[in-house]
């Protein structure tokens, strides 16, 4: 038998091809000419062309978060590489798996400063899980594989592979094979949870009055929101989600009791300060979540189950630690309180529930939303998860909108809601609906955008022509960035400084002019018709800018340097 | 307070700067720093002396943990452990009397002079980083230190404990 020998472009191409890959987001370039000319040449792999690669690397994991693979980004050296950066950084703060194929010079030029030469590997070394810089054919499919293997299990994130042009090119060749069943003598993450730590844990919930489940992306990672939603129900208390863990169990759930953090809602926020146990699962106590560390929930034993060790005991501390993957610890959880015979006091629960009911009816998410006034940003939300049956995929800009977004549409799966959180990327939504798109055609999926954040990764609309995806986009143009608006308004006394937008484009006309449909709404009266209008059109594209009133604040929202149910409800009117 | 972290990784490209990088991203310390292939060659051991609250010091056990290169960490400061540390440094021996002086300082310490010039002597001395800056300091009372070179810290538990794959 005679051995098939192949160039290392062709060997990317066949890695990506056992790793069952469909879809690749990139741009072209000089070091990675050679690749594009292997996936010209097979139709495994679709290419989707951007217009810029912090797009492709957004479309990645857009479609990542969405369906849960790896998303796969190729870009050539140097600036194609680095318009990268940001993408990787959005991917690593929310864990997406990603990996990034970066082209690189020819390895005898490295370090040279050629032409667009840049050290990608080193630029990305703090927003990666882990990189590989192949030297030789050979490293190749090793390194594909194991970067996948990396970017999928434990806590995932993103891997760049760096590819130099020379072992790329059609003159050097040698012999294929890969390994998909990777195993890494430093590198096992911790699968189950310690059974002392599960035992202490089940104890101290069995034994809890107000037991509060915060739960974050982790459950959404790990596609555990069956599992958490059987839990819940089994504990009978109340649990929050962070932005990041919306969808974790259904927005409608009758013990879930809203986003807790910044602008999360009162209720959820009041259950964490006055708990006497915090079950966090997947969630890391972020700094938008906490507010003051120092005042934060001081009469809670804290359970904190995480897949990563350094998310324990990083901002918060906690009393009980469990390492492992969440899915897991929460079946063991449910197994040990089966063991011990757990029934919730329900005495206690009757009580927490009053107190909880009284802090909802403060309904600290409404708007006052006048007939004859501009149409208030919330309202365009609510209109949105009516007239889409709460069935959309919804992917958010980073900015008030996106808070909007996130208080108003009740996300009734995981996956359902796509955003930046922990990196509050602008430019994420449109490339992320495309991704999104792009996995699940038949679905609706909206991009809910604003007039700042659209405009930072507009060029795509031009994308979305080529691959005919028509995500809806709804920007509430507030001719303003809102959030930056907000806090010179709290914060700064009222000094706008660069927060509005002079000269902004006419909407309509650019999605027109990238062949869409543009339809811009200015008033309450036809928000609703023209809404549907918009969800009615399948087969293109649609951007709907919708004026909504600029003065518009988020609420609640955390009083600065104050404890986490300290907050603001309306504009002078504290909780 | 002062740790002595002692870490096994793979032998890789790119592995040493993750370490630094990790350290100065989280706005860790490093107070001496050490690597060296072992008697594996796909592995190196790396011995990093930090100072931090017990807090910053979970962190930074976690975090060096975290690292795809990274086979193990131990922290060895708080159980029985040797550690040891190289000193070169040049000496200014222009007259008998230096010479004397520098020749008698070494002996105490247990040092070696492993290298003269026509008016320098250099002097090696191990042990632990206190015992140096104690050498060091005597030297200078007697002549004038024209270099220093340290090695950093490298350390080892004692007995049957030991740091492997």
């Amino acid at each position: 038998m005679t051995t098939q020998f192949f160039s290392g472009a062709e060997m990317v191409v066949k890695s990506l091809s056992a790793l069952n890959v469909k879809y690749i987001f990139g741009y072209p370039g000089g070091s990675v000419l050679d690749i594009y000319d292997a996936i010209f040449q097979q139709d495994e792999i679709e290419h989707i062309l951007v217009r810029h690669e912090q797009a492709a690397t957004h479309m990645a994991d857009g479609y990542a978060r969405a369906t849960g693979k790896v998303g796969v980004v190729l870009a050539t050296s140097g600036p194609g590489a680095t318009n990268c950066v940001t993408g990787i950084a959005t991917a690593y703060m929310d864990s997406i798996p990603m990996v990034v194929l970066a082209g690189q010079v020819a390895t005898s030029l490295i370090g040279n400063d050629a032409f667009q030469e840049t050290d990608i590997v080193g630029c990305t070394r703090p927003i990666v899980k882990h990189s590989f810089s192949c030297r030789s054919l050979a490293d190749i499919p090793d390194a594909i594989s194991k970067a996948f293997y990396l970017a999928s299990t434990g806590r995932p994130g993103p891997v760049v592979v760096e590819l130099p042009k020379d072992i790329l090119i059609p003159q050097n060749t040698g012999p294929f094979s890969i390994d998909t069943d990777i195993n890494m003598r430093s590198y096992n993450p911790t699968v189950k949870g310690h059974p002392k730590q599960i035992t202490k844990a089940a104890q101290t919930i069995a034994s809890a009055k107000k037991l509060i489940v915060y739960s974050g992306g982790g459950i959404v990672l790990s596609d555990a929101s069956i599992l958490l939603t059987t839990l819940v129900e089994t504990l009978k208390a109340p649990i929050t989600n962070t932005l990041m863990g919306l969808g974790g169990i259904s927005g409608t759930h009758k013990q879930f009791v809203g986003m807790l953090g910044m602008h999360g809602s009162l209720e959820a926020n009041k259950c964490m300060a006055n708990a006497d146990v915090i079950l966090a699962l997947g969630a890391r106590f972020d700094d938008r979540v906490t507010n003051n560390v120092e005042k934060f929930c001081p009469n809670a034993t804290i359970i904190h189950v995480d897949i990563d060790p350094t998310s324990i005991s990083k901002t918060i501390n906690a009393h009980i630690p469990v390492v492992g993957l969440v899915d897991v610890v929460m079946q063991q959880l449910l197994d040990e309180l089966s063991d011990i015979n757990f029934s919730p006091d329900e005495e206690a629960l009757r009580d927490w529930w009053q107190q909880i009911n009284q802090w909802r009816n403060i309904k600290s998410f409404s708007y006052e939303q006048e007939l004859n006034e501009k149409i208030k940003p919330q309202r365009v939300v609510e209109a949105l998860y009516k007239i889409t049956e709460g069935d959309a995929y919804v992917c958010s800009d980073v900015g008030q909108h996106q808070m909007f977004a996130a208080q108003h549409y009740p996300f009734a799966k995981p996956r359902q809601w796509i955003n930046s959180g922990g990196a509050g990327t602008m430019g994420f939504g449109l490339p992320a609906a495309m991704g999104v798109k792009l996995a699940f055609p038949d679905k609706h999926v909206i991009c809910i955008t604003g007039d700042g954040s659209i405009q930072m990764n507009i060029q795509e609309l031009s994308t979305c022509s080529q691959y005919k995806l028509p995500v809806v986009i709804v920007t509430l143009n507030n001719r303003s960035l809102g959030m930056v608006r907000q806090w010179q308004d709290m914060v700064y006394g009222g000094r706008h400084s660069s927060s509005y937008m002079e000269s902004l484009p006419d909407f309509v006309k650019i999605a027109e002019a990238y062949g869409h449909v543009g339809i811009q709404i200015d008033s309450l009266n036809e928000l609703d018709e023209k809404l549907t209008q918009a969800f009615n059109i399948k087969d293109r594209l649609v951007f709907v800018d919708v004026m909504v009133d600029e003065k518009e604040h988020v609420y609640p929202m955390h009083i600065r340097t104050g404890a986490i149910d300290e907050m603001w409800l309306k504009k002078g009117v504290k909780a | 307070m002062r740790s002595i972290l002692s870490i096994l990784m793979e032998n890789e490209p790119g592995s040493l700067s993750r370490i630094v990088g990790l350290f100065s991203q989280r706005a860790f310390n490093i107070e001496s720093l050490t690597v060296a292939p072992t008697n594996d060659d796909s592995l190196s051991r790396m011995t990093i002396t930090t100072i931090g609250d017990d807090k910053v010091l979970e962190q930074i056990v976690k975090q060096v943990n975290k690292l795809i290169d990274v086979i193990k960490i131990i922290d060895i400061t708080d159980r029985k452990h040797i550690e040891r540390e190289l000193l070169l440094v040049k000496v200014s021996a222009m007259n008998d009397k230096t010479r004397t002086e520098v020749k008698r300082i070494t002996d105490i310490f247990r040092g070696n002079i492993v290298d003269i010039g026509k008016q320098v002597y250099t002097v090696q001395l191990t042990g632990k980083a206190e015992k140096l800056n104690a050498f060091i300091d005597a030297l200078q009372h007697e002549t004038e230190i024209i270099e220093a070179a340290r090695s950093g810290c490298v350390g080892m538990s004692r007995g049957d404990k030991a740091l492997r794959i």
